[in-house]
This record gives C-alpha cells, sequence and structure tokens, in this order.
C-alpha cells in the first residue's frame, strides 16, 4: 500500500502526515510503529537522546488500529475522524495519564499512576492520536536543561553532550530527534520556547487560560501553560487547536475560543504588520550568534513588507527577579501536597518517634531533589511573615508593570520579537552547579508568563560561533495567539527558503546504539 | 533586607517539613543567599501606588451549577497511597508520644 518507508515517514510534519492518512497512502500502524522504531533506536543506551521516561507502545499502535479499521471501513464515522487522527504524539512526563505512570521527573513519583487523564489528553484521545510516551523533564519542571529529572538527562540530537533545554527537553529532543511529530509542553518561564530554541524546533506558549491546565501538575498555577512542541508553525497550530478551548474543570480557562490558528498559519502574509524588536531583549548579554540570526530574521520579514519598530519595556529588568519570587512561592505552596500520604513515596525516618511530620519530613528528603528543595525552600520564605511584603508583594507589584510594558508596547507594535534565548545550548553538567547561572537561560521568556501573553518560538538559523539552532520568540497580546501563527509561518518559510530546507535537515544523523547493540548480540548468539 | 542565613533555612526546611543533613543546611544557606541577592532589587522596583497583580488575566466570578459532578471511588483515590486501610488513608501516629 506504502511506497514511503519508516525513514521517510519520521521526517514528514504532522501536517504531511495528516494529509497521507486521510489519502490512504500509509496507515495510522504504519505510521506508529516508524515512530516506535526510531525510539528504540535512538532513545536508549549511554549515548541515547533520553527523550522518554516512559513508552506506551500497546496503547499507541492499539489507537492506531482503530483509526486505520474506522477508515478501511468508511462512512460516516470515517468521515467525522479528526484532521489529525492516528498522527502519534509524546507527552511530558508533568500530564497525567490514565494507563501511563506519571512521575514528573520525580522520584517522590515513580511509579505512580493517576486515576484521571488530564483534560488535554482527553481531548488527544478523543481526536484519536496515538500517545507515545511520557517525555523527561526537570523535576516538577524547575529547570532549563533536563537535568533536574530525577531519571537522568535528555540529550540535545544536535550534539548529544549539550542540554535540550528545559523544563521540557525530553518533548523538544522528541521532536528534534525525529521519534516523534508532535508534543506537548508545559510553559511556567520558557519551558516549551527555551527547548524550543536550543533544539531547532518549535514550540508555543499559549495565552494564559487558553488551554486548560487541569492534569498538569502544578508548579506556578498563575503562570503554568501546557502548549505544542512540533518541527513546523503549522504543526503547532494544528494542535494548539486540538487542545485548546474552554474547560470547566479549570476556572482559570478562558471562557472564548481563541479564533481559527490554522488559518492563521496557512494566511502567508505579514504585509503592513508592525513588529517590535524589544530594547531590553537582544544585545548585551546575548551570545554574538544569536544576535546575528536574529537581526536576519529582522531583514527577511523588513523585506516581506513588515514594517520594523522598536519598543522599550524598562520593567522587564525587573523580570527574572519577580519571577524567582512568585514561582517558588506558588510551587512551595503546589508541591506541599507531595507528603508521603495519599500517593507517591514515603520513607520512614531511620530513628524513632514514628509521628507523621517527621515521616513527611523524610519522604520529603528522599524524594526531591536539590533544585525543587531549593525552590520550596525560597517560596517558603518570601510567604514568611515579616518578608510576605517586601518578596512576593513587591514581585506582585512588578508583575503589574511589566503588563504596563507590554501594553504600550502593543500600542506601537502588533507582534514583538526576540531572540528565544540568550545562548544556545551549553554543554551538560555545565551550569548545574551554579543556579542564577541556569535561571538567566529564561531571561527573554519569563516576560510573557508574568503577563499572560502568548509566545512562539521558531527556529532562526544556526549561530556562527558554535553550528547550533538559535530561537526566534514572537510575542503577542493576550488571546491573539493568531498573531503568533501568522508571522511565524511567514518567517519560518522565509528562512526555509534561505536554508534550502527545513533547519533539522543540517542536523547530524543519531547512532542506533539499541538496534545495533540488538544485531550485535543475535550475532554472537548465532555463533 | 536581611541576606538569610543557616538558621533561616534550618526553620524553614522545618516548616517545608524536609528534612536536611548539617551539610545540606551549609550548601543550601550559600546558594539561596546568591539568589536572594539577586532578586531583592524587585523590593526597590514599584511604588506604593502599584496594584498587585495575581493572575495575569482577570476572570471574576468564575461558578458552575451546584451539581455532583465526578468523584473518584474510594478504591481509584487510594490507588496510589503508599498505605490504606477500610477505604482510608493509613498514616503513623499524628501526635508526638510524648
Amino acid at each position: 500500500m506504502t511506497e514511503t518507508n519508516s525513514t521517510e515517514l519520521i521526517r514528514l510534519s504532522a501536517a504531511q502526515l495528516a494529509a497521507k492518512l486521510a489519502a490512504r497512502e500509509v496507515t495510522a500502524v504504519e505510521v506508529t510503529q516508524a515512530h516506535l522504531d526510531r525510539i528504540a533506536a535512538v532513545d536508549g543506551g549511554e549515548r541515547g537522546v533520553n527523550a522518554f521516561l516512559h513508552v506506551n507502545t500497546e496503547e499507541a499502535l492499539a489507537v492506531a488500529a482503530e483509526v486505520d479499521a474506522i477508515r478501511a471501513a468508511g462512512g460516516q464515522a470515517a468521515e467525522e475522524l479528526h484532521e489529525l487522527a492516528g498522527v502519534p504524539i509524546a507527552v511530558k512526563d508533568l500530564i497525567v495519564t490514565i494507563g501511563q505512570p506519571t512521575t514528573a521527573g520525580s522520584k517522590i513519583l515513580e511509579g505512580w499512576h493517576s486515576p484521571y487523564d488530564a483534560t488535554v489528553v482527553k481531548k488527544l484521545r478523543a481526536a484519536k492520536m496515538p500517545i507515545l510516551g511520557k517525555t523527561n523533564l526537570d523535576e516538577f519542571a524547575m529547570g532549563s536543561s533536563t537535568e533536574h529529572s530525577a531519571f537522568g538527562p535528555t540529550r540535545n540530537p544536535w550534539d548529544l553532550d549539550r542540554i535540550p533545554g528545559g523544563s521540557g527537553g525530553g518533548s523538544a529532543a522528541a521532536v528534534a530527534a525525529f521519534e516523534a511529530p508532535l508534543a506537548l509542553g508545559t510553559d511556567t518561564g520558557g519551558s516549551i520556547r527555551q527547548p524550543g530554541a536550543v533544539t531547532g524546533t518549535v514550540g508555543v506558549k499559549p495565552t494564559y487560560g487558553g488551554v486548560s491546565r487541569y492534569g498538569a501538575i502544578a508548579m506556578a498555577s498563575s503562570l503554568d501553560q501546557i502548549g505544542p512542541v512540533s518541527r513546523t508553525v503549522l504543526d503547532s497550530a494544528l494542535l494548539q487547536q486540538v487542545i485548546g478551548g474552554h474547560d470547566p474543570h479549570d476556572s482559570t480557562s478562558l471562557p472564548d475560543p481563541l479564533g481559527d490558528l490554522v488559518a492563521a498559519a496557512r494566511l502567508g502574509n505579514v504585509d503592513g504588520m508592525k513588529i517590535g524588536i524589544i530594547k531590553e531583549l537582544h544585545g548585551e548579554g546575548y551570545q554574538a550568534g544569536v544576535e546575528n540570526r536574529f537581526n536576519e530574521s529582522l531583514e527577511l520579514l523588513k523585506e516581506a513588507g513588515a514594517e520594523i519598530v522598536e519598543v522599550s519595556c524598562p520593567n522587564f529588568q525587573y523580570a527574572l527577579g519577580a519571577y524567582y519570587l512568585i514561582m517558588p512561592s506558588e510551587a512551595s505552596s503546589n508541591l506541599a501536597k507531595f507528603d508521603g500520604v495519599r500517593y507517591g513515596l514515603r520513607v520512614l525516618p531511620e530513628e524513632p518517634p514514628l509521628t507523621i511530620e517527621r515521616v513527611m519530613g523524610a519522604t520529603r528528603a528522599a524524594g526531591f531533589g536539590d533544585e525543587v528543595k531549593r525552590r520550596i525552600i525560597l517560596g517558603t520564605y518570601a510567604l514568611s511573615a515579616g518578608y510576605y511584603d517586601a518578596y512576593y508583594g513587591s514581585a506582585q507589584k512588578v508583575r503589574t508593570l511589566i503588563q504596563h510594558d507590554f501594553d504600550a508596547a502593543f500600542e506601537k507594535a502588533d507582534v514583538l520579537i526576540s531572540p528565544t534565548a540568550p545562548t544556545t545550548a551549553f554543554k551538560l553538567g555545565e551550569k548545574l552547579d551554579d543556579p542564577l547561572a541556569m535561571y538567566l537561560n529564561d531571561v527573554a521568556t519569563i516576560p510573557a508568563n508574568m503577563a499572560g501573553v502568548p509566545g512562539l518560538s521558531l527556529p532562526g538559523g544556526l549561530a556562527d560561533e558554535d553550528g547550533l539552532p538559535v530561537g526566534i520568540q514572537l510575542l503577542a497580546p493576550a488571546r491573539e495567539d493568531a498573531r503568533l501563527y501568522r508571522v511565524g509561518a511567514v518567517l519560518e518559510s522565509l528562512l526555509e527558503a534561505k536554508w534550502g530546507g527545513p533547519l533539522l535537515d543540517k542536523a547530524p544523523e543519531l547512532a542506533s546504539p539499541v538496534v545495533e547493540h540488538v544485531e550485535t548480540f543475535e550475532t554472537q548468539e548465532a555463533k | 533586607m536581611a541576606a538569610i542565613n543557616r538558621d533561616d533555612v534550618a526553620h524553614l526546611a522545618r516548616l517545608a517539613h524536609i528534612e536536611m543533613s548539617a551539610e545540606e543546611l551549609d550548601r543550601m544557606a550559600g546558594e539561596l543567599a546568591v539568589i536572594v541577592d539577586a532578586v531583592k532589587s524587585v523590593s526597590e522596583a514599584a511604588g506604593d501606588g502599584v496594584p498587585a497583580t495575581s493572575h495575569p488575566i482577570p476572570l471574576s466570578n468564575v461558578f458552575r451549577e451546584d451539581v455532583v459532578g465526578h468523584t473518584f471511588t474510594a478504591e481509584q483515590a487510594l490507588s496510589g497511597a503508599p498505605d490504606s486501610d477500610a477505604d482510608r488513608f493509613k498514616v503513623p501516629a499524628i501526635l508526638d508520644e510524648d
């Protein structure tokens, strides 16, 4: 039935796969199996990508087979299939799923199974998208490198000795390594966009409330947002359209839909649009190669008819500081529920008395990693009597100032633009002992979370000095996610025309450690 | 604003129910002092007249109908519990013996 082999299948975008599935040129089982084979080939082993914490083989293939059976039978059921039915997806392991473990990258939840599905997972199931598995992340999404995962770091497919970004490094690396065409991420201060930037993939943080957070294990509830990860702008639009919309289970969920994002991605026109460079989010502190690619994107948008203007957001200088007060404060409260009583790990203290308080202390000491402990202590400090006004209270005021900066900027521009991250991917271990240096990775992504506005990161090319991917970030006013897709799709097509194809075509081929190992093993057995 | 010291961290760890070794307290106090120092400018950034923002996109009065929705069975609710007994979570003594 098919002329496309599995190596070609895994390189197709979700939109291309959807078209081939609809035309019955390939089956959903073939597509799903091709990705499972790729995961088996590149994810495991000492030098594997380690994007997946759990692979959901049986269920993914069963969903794919169901889609194929519906298509083969034809009729109304086939016509009613969702556009993305049969297109597989990976899910960040912060998002709860029935039938698969959810760890949040933490020992405290190792082996735990959720008794319910997150709303976004329900929506994937309704669309009959096979879930390939759960992806690695910094513990409870706290980090910018995936090195804070209790289950080992994910490696960047561009250079296996480098970080894939974080916290959603697993989702970004899975998509960059062609292990999945799509993935779900969560973004509290940049955890979708920064991994997108350093792996040469697309990641979108929707408007706060645009996608239900029900079933995403909360870090900082006023900042967290689930969003799409993909290789193309159109694919992210398709996925956000699936997962978005009002959810009565999330009281912060926006009541009205965000418009036709897919149509926006297909519009392909920025003529007459005003695009604002944020003065404070480039230049000093940004790697030269990042700055070069950023300027190149500005030139391309100008040639395409956009007007480039400069805007100033003076209060962004306080955004990182305010974020590192608000986020830990909310996290310290949200993570109080991991106490060894209702789910997950329970550790008994080594010496009596065996009281519940001491069990909690021992459980949380053994179950949480260093970064989680740091943030809980910092948050407890910022919220404690005598410090609350100076820390948490002041940070909330800064949040208002940041919103005012955005309001003023969007008076002058339809969309704002900046580099997504100040540098390309750094080496594994390089910043692990310096929490503050790690936090600086998110300097350009945090303002969007503070104000609730949507942000998209797309590949902007490779830095001259190290040949690693650079991300370009677009920001739009709240509820105007469609603008990101409109401008993002245009910039993507201009850049790809310049490169002669997708940026990921330039990524090195990954070795196949597991498959090679199995062959060697069989050869030895045969002897 | 006062810097954070080792005694503060020990007190906060007790409040947060995280046991910490002496070595961990030393290390954590050093790291947190650097972070607190880096974020303290926030307290001078905004004047008294600036209102606080607790949620980025305010929605007020989010109500739902007062009807029973989805609930977990006791079995589902206890499915991930480290210990349970007769449809209840089981925990060690809540009060100290002495």
